[in-house]
């Protein structure tokens, strides 16, 4: 058993793409979607049309500015360089004070302050807008702090777990749990195929080692790899990313170990599917990956999917251990609380254990 | 050469797929020490048989012993009396020399003693010493497949099997190779072989003819030469084979 595991190091270590898949890779994804890839809103360019240039209007510019998340781009002179200017892709919204913003407000009239944002991608116009109107929002409160409606109701919104809404708070579980699945599915069934491949799984299968040995010895480096994955991965989101650990250290070992042994599992079945590493690969890329990453709830929420989708997410391990790693980090709640997942979990893998030996017999007899 | 006790033992073996036998009913007996050639067209069954003797396939029904192991209770001890070594080339090539000869020793159950001293002795023989901490990607393909060979033999096993060992080799290799077989067959070593050459087929002591699951003749080439009034066992395949109604299925 030893020395098949020696052996099975020299191949992942002789392997320079499974050196970069294994290694490179999880750094490079947790750092690619920490930093770059994410869904706040920060030093938008926009463009000014102040046609009221007074004091109001440029009380609410300042403020924008303050607020850090716009940078002003460009004032305009009139209507016709809006189209222009968007054209040009430079700004993503354009804001117009209306004439006399600060006489009809003194008036009691009401003012005119229109927001255009580019919504080409709609979800940043759609927090540009927002922003942009909790900006005048803010204005009007400090320029009647007095005036009370009758009959106000203002909801109090808080946002617990992750109050600022830090998107890396969620991509990180994500990306862990995607990693975690393509090293221990994907690797572990490319390297069974190869053998398979080249022959030498023949020569195992009639050496006096077990089946069972033979699948635990491709196996176990594959779990040690991803364990070091995934600590590299809690350890960046940690230090880098500030990402919360409220919930049980250990808990969170063990169960990503369990989710480890998932994945494996889901390779093991690959391979007793698959001849070659070009299927071991396909499979795993489409029948596994894509489903991860669209239906576990990582990108998509998944409460929101139509019904056949949120059916079959049921069946996807990623879903029910990204649930688990975000009540534990970031929740903070007690595995007690989770044991449904995690049992949903175990059964998965005894499933997937239990089939790939019966695929093994048959193939066998 | 002490052909007389049996060292593989077959009676009415049959493997059946669905409802297409691919091994249909077959008896005989292989002599300890004996080069024992095991001939037949593609698809004629001669894999399925082999995979049942050397344990990684279950017959439908029939008797066989192999080392004095029933292939149905002892298919644990059978495989580590025997060695295998197949058409497809069966080392780590992203392994060196001497790792290969580490993990096939370590899992044949030898110690690190035994393994260093068999594996100093090996590249002697074979003049691989400035070689052996090389990956095997470096060998030409006769070289693999003579450490393959080695390597098979690495566990002193009673019987080794080869599948189709010289396939895609050059003449001068194959000969080279075929020398290989003869002094292992000369320290006792029984050899179980298919193949497509028929010259080879030549320098087996007695080779077995398959036809469509069956085995139609088995005797020594010289013997069925004779039975057949041709001049070389090419002529006596041609013979046998003509009646083959089998596609390849392999």
């Amino acid at each position: 058993m030893k020395g098949f595991i020696i052996k099975e190091f020299f191949h992942i270590f002789r392997d320079r793409r499974s050196l970069i898949i294994l290694f490179g890779m999880p750094i490079v994804q947790i750092l690619l979607f920490g930093f770059a890839i994410t869904n706040e809103i920060r030093n938008v360019n926009i463009a000014i049309l102040d046609k009221a240039r007074d004091a109001s209007s440029e009380r609410i510019v300042e403020k924008m500015l303050a607020s850090g998340y716009f940078i002003i781009d460009s004032y305009l002179e009139s209507e016709n360089e809006i189209e222009s200017i968007f054209r040009q892709g430079k700004i993503k919204a354009v804001v117009v004070f209306g004439p006399n913003l600060e006489r009809n407000l003194g008036a009691g009239d009401t003012g005119a302050v229109q927001v255009i944002a580019d919504a080409t991608d709609p979800n940043t116009a759609n927090t540009i807008a927002s922003y942009a109107a909790s900006v005048v929002r803010d204005y009007q409160a400090e320029i009647n702090p007095d005036v009370a409606l009758p009959l106000q109701i203002i909801p109090e919104v808080r946002m617990v777990y992750n109050p600022e809404l830090k998107g890396v708070f969620m991509f990180i579980p994500g990306t862990m749990t995607i990693i975690l699945m393509l090293v221990s599915a994907m690797m572990t069934s490319i390297s069974i195929a190869r053998e398979k491949e080249t022959g030498t799984m023949e020569v195992l299968l009639v050496s006096p080692l077990k089946p069972v040995q033979v699948v635990a010895g491709k196996v176990l480096p594959y779990i040690l790899l991803a364990s070091i994955n995934a600590a590299v991965i809690l350890l960046l989101g940690y230090f880098v990313f500030k990402m919360p650990m409220q919930g049980s250290l250990i808990a969170l070992l063990g169960t990503t170990l369990l989710f480890i042994i998932t994945a494996l599992s889901l390779g093991i079945l690959i391979s007793t599917v698959a001849h070659t590493q070009q299927m071991a690969m396909m499979i795993s890329l489409m029948g596994l990956m894509l489903p991860t990453i669209m239906l576990s709830g990582f990108v998509f929420p998944v409460d929101s999917m139509p019904w056949p989708l949120r059916v079959l997410s049921n069946v996807i391990p990623a879903k029910w251990f990204i649930l688990i790693l975000k009540g534990l980090m970031l929740k903070g709640v007690s595995i007690t609380y989770l044991w449904k997942e995690v049992l949903i979990l175990v059964l998965m893998t005894v499933a997937l254990i239990g089939l790939s030996v019966k695929k093994y017999a048959i193939r066998l007899a | 050469m002490t052909a007389s006790e049996p060292i593989i033992s077959v009676e009415g073996l049959t493997k059946k797929f669905g409802s297409f036998t691919a091994v249909n009913a077959i008896s005989f007996q292989v002599m300890r020490g004996e080069i024992f050639g095991f001939l037949g067209a593609n698809g004629a069954g001669k894999t399925t048989a082999m995979k049942i003797l050397i344990g990684i396939s279950r017959p439908t029904s029939g008797k066989a012993t192999v080392a004095g192991y029933d292939i149905y209770k002892d298919t644990e001890q059978i495989k580590k009396s025997i060695g295998y070594m197949s058409q497809r080339f069966s080392l780590y090539n992203d392994l060196t020399i001497r790792e290969n000869i580490e993990f096939f020793g370590g899992i044949y159950g030898l110690t690190t003693r035994e393994i260093r001293d068999k594996a100093e002795a090996l590249v002697e023989k074979l003049g691989l010493r400035d070689k052996f901490n090389r990956p095997i990607s470096d060998l030409p393909l006769g070289w693999k497949q003579k450490l393959a060979f080695s390597v098979a033999l690495l566990h002193d096993p009673k019987i080794i099997f080869l599948d189709e060992p010289t396939g895609g080799v050059d003449p001068v290799t194959r000969r080279m190779f075929w020398n290989m077989i003869y002094e292992a067959a000369y320290r006792g070593v029984t050899i179980f072989v298919t193949t497509h050459y028929m010259d080879e087929a030549e320098y087996c002591d007695r080779v077995s003819m398959m036809v469509d699951g069956k085995i139609e003749a088995l005797d020594s080439p010289a013997r069925l030469k004779e039975m057949y009034g041709v001049n070389s066992m090419n002529d006596v395949f041609l013979r046998l084979a003509r009646n083959q109604t089998r596609a390849e299925i392999a």
